[in-house]
């Protein structure tokens, strides 16, 4: 089926030679529509903050800088013991505290957010007069949430970078493993877990965008994306569903910690990442499906 | 007319509506497929994986074990599984206090460091383990335990041996060949290496045992023939030990133990990926991170020699904890009655009452729980509590004697008679 009829009386002959360009110019004034909304704003301060009230709390707790080697193996989040020794533990610690929870809700706001608040404050229709045509405007939808999906997990990451810095040593670090690698090293693997830990959202990004095609309601659609990261997260905790659970997103979320092992432990790696590209074509469909055949009255 | 599409009081709009929700139904044709499709993979992938069984020229029982024993690999890295599933009731994180319990009783203080060897070992004994293991040469060797975003590591280079345990950031050391039990010890007493399982194994072959080639197999990418042990006799838990034997290299590279009640493997360890190639020699350079707590291997002597006692059966040894070393002191050297499979290991406590309600308020408590987890028998032995695995049982009699192997309830009874 050609999406041209889906396009509406504004489709005028030769659009379709234009529309890369377009589409990128949709996507453009999209991204800066999202990042501009103070929603956005308030969303990305309180991820920010996430890693600047755990350098505080280890600060505090161990004064001094005296090791915090006190704690237990399983007392507090991953990486949280060598914070005092390297701030740039700092990142992989604030990427593990919010990817469970802060994360997955910022983003299940903007996908929810994404065609559910258009129709619900009657823009949707506007959008869909522009010789886009469905599908395309679902891409730029999908390509925006993904792109805040990146943008959120590195204000998490560059603002425990930079609180790691001010509060506490960084330098040649340690890896799990117990090998040694330099700063430079470590950075990149910083780096390379900010763009692990934002692949690991966009399976949810997908859920997301389904969710919102269903609802001409913001809220609603917001709050069941929230509300199935919670439940599918708890789903995840217990024992007897294990044979399901390497199929629920949130699994491998944690995997990407295997990055700062020596060698790397790809395993669980491939296999988030694989997850994830299987949510982001399931409901990445689903949603296509589902909104370019709606009827759009809002 | 997109917004309006299906606006229902145009007059055509009821065919419209047919013919839309036959698009509909088409298009949700697609997420569909896709999962049909993951799906499918997900279930066809492994069966496929696991049909071709290589085709390797045949060889004797004989054959098999000299290449195990001839088998020379000194360069070597590989991830392993290790599931270990004993039938024990789900601790949780009782377990550990147990061990903990039972460690610190040694020293008499907490003397516990996370990073000690030992509070590890009991971990690997239930559950399913993600092991790497890399060595070069004889004085080389590391094995880190694969952990939910931590990792702990025994480093061994030449004299020097490490433990790291990442998630509490603590270190353990140890120096010396001599001294180095405590990190050592760990690869030895709980074999961790299908290596160490197969000479385990195959040290148990003499008359009670049938040792054949059971066909060959695909383990890690790697051509391997299976040796198939079965004890002979009858009376023991133990159904069948097979061993999967790189046909290159002769390094075991799979062991499964399935006990004689049938169902699933007690213990089933083997690599899943396998090189040969020497390592980075980085991997087994440990300097302590700063601000790491490092134990050293001397403060943990006692706590090693309790948990080297521990490991050996770790499946009732938790049994013990409530007994305290000065009740398992001198006088108690464990004997061993009957021969091959059927060997029992029996050992006088000294303690009479058998499950101690009467000792300090927490092991008391814990003395109770071990005590409802196990069954109550009557023999002419008098009476005791029997506590079973699908590997291991042990009875402890009412008078303080512990009766354990890897042999059926019935058998504990009959020996515990046979000893009266």
């Amino acid at each position: 089926m050609s999406q041209a009829e889906w396009a509406g009386p504004g489709r005028i002959p030769g659009a379709r030679r234009q529309s890369p360009l377009w589409a990128f110019g949709l996507l453009r004034s999209e991204l800066v529509t999202t990042l501009r909304r103070w929603r956005t704003l308030a969303l990305l301060a309180v991820l920010a903050a996430v890693p600047i009230l755990v350098g505080i709390a280890v600060k505090m707790e161990t004064g001094d800088g005296s090791g915090s080697g006190g704690r237990g193996g399983d007392g507090g989040p991953a990486f949280i013991a060598q914070i005092t020794n390297n701030g740039l533990f700092l990142v992989f610690t604030a990427l593990a505290v919010t990817l469970p929870f802060f994360l997955p809700m910022a983003v299940g706001v903007i996908a929810g957010d994404a065609i559910a608040g258009e129709a619900n404050s009657g823009t949707l229709r506007y959008l869909l007069v522009a010789p886009a045509g469905r599908t395309r405007l679902l891409l730029v939808k999908y390509a925006t949430t993904m792109a805040f999906c990146l943008i959120a997990t590195l204000v998490v990451a560059v603002s425990a970078l930079a609180m790691g810095a001010l509060l506490f040593p960084l330098g040649g670090l340690t890896t799990i493993s117990g090998t040694r690698i330099s700063l430079a090293d470590g950075l990149g693997r910083a780096l390379l877990i900010a763009l692990v830990v934002a692949a690991s959202l966009i399976g949810l990004a997908a859920l997301g965008l389904f969710v919102s095609t269903l609802t001409n309601s913001g809220i609603a659609a917001m709050a069941t994306t929230v509300g199935l990261v919670i439940t599918v997260q708890i789903l995840d905790q217990i024992p007897q569903l294990h044979a399901l659970q390497p199929y629920v997103f949130p699994h491998y979320w944690l995997s990407f910690a295997d990055l700062m092992r020596d060698p790397v432990y790809w395993d669980d790696l491939v296999r988030n990442l694989g997850l994830q590209a299987l949510y982001a074509a399931v409901f990445g469909s689903a949603a296509w499906a589902r909104f370019t055949t709606k009827d759009v009255t809002a | 007319m997109a917004p309006y599409e299906s606006d229902g009081s145009t007059p055509a709009g009821e065919a419209e509506d047919v013919r839309d929700g036959r698009r509909t139904a088409a298009r949700y044709v697609v997420p569909v497929a896709v999962v049909g499709v993951a799906a499918a993979t997900i279930g066809l992938v492994p069966a496929f994986a696991g049909s071709g069984d290589p085709d390797l020229p045949k060889i004797s029982a004989q054959q098999l074990i000299e290449k195990i024993a001839k088998s020379d690999v000194q360069q070597m890295s590989g991830t392993m599984k290790i599931s270990t599933d004993l039938g024990l009731p789900n601790l949780g994180g009782l377990e550990s206090s147990l061990a903990s319990g039972a460690l610190s009783q040694g020293g008499g203080d907490k003397g516990g460091s996370a990073a000690d060897p030992s509070s590890k070992l009991l971990e690997l004994a239930s559950g399913t383990h993600t092991l790497r293991i890399a060595a070069d040469g004889q004085d080389k060797q590391k094995i880190s335990l694969i952990e939910k975003a931590a990792e702990y590591s025994v480093i061994r280079s030449g004299d020097q041996v490490w433990a790291y345990d990442s998630a509490s950031n603590q270190a353990y050391h140890a120096t010396g060949a001599g001294d180095d039990k405590g990190a050592k010890a760990a690869p030895e007493d709980m074999p961790t290496t299908p290596k160490d399982f197969a000479a385990e194994a195959l040290k148990a072959a003499d008359k009670t045992t049938s040792v054949t080639v059971d066909g060959t197999a695909q383990v890690a990418g790697r051509d391997a023939y299976k040796l198939l042990i079965k004890p002979r006799q009858s009376g023991t838990t133990v159904g069948a030990i097979s061993i999967a034997v790189d046909a290159k290299t002769g390094l075991p590279l799979k062991f499964t133990l399935t006990p004689a009640s049938g169902g699933a493997a007690v213990v089933d360890a083997g690599f899943t990926q396998v090189s040969f190639t020497r390592p980075a020699a980085s991997t087994f350079d440990f300097t302590p991170p700063k601000g790491t707590k490092v134990t050293q291997g001397d403060d943990l002597k006692d706590g090693s020699k309790a948990r080297t006692h521990g490991a050996e059966k770790p499946a009732w040894g938790d049994g013990k904890a409530p007994h305290g070393p000065e009740k398992t002191a001198p006088g108690t050297e464990p004997r061993t009655i009957g021969e091959g499979w059927n060997s029992i290991v029996v050992l006088d406590t000294g303690s009479k009452g058998g499950m101690p309600s009467d000792t300090s308020s927490k092991d008391g408590a814990v003395a109770g729980f071990l005590g409802s987890l196990g069954d109550h028998v009557k023999g002419k032995f008098g009476s005791g509590t029997v506590f079973s695995t699908r590997l291991v049982n042990a009875l402890m009699t009412d008078d303080g004697k512990v009766y354990a192997g890897a042999v059926t309830k019935d058998a504990l009874v009959k020996a515990a008679d046979a000893g009266k």
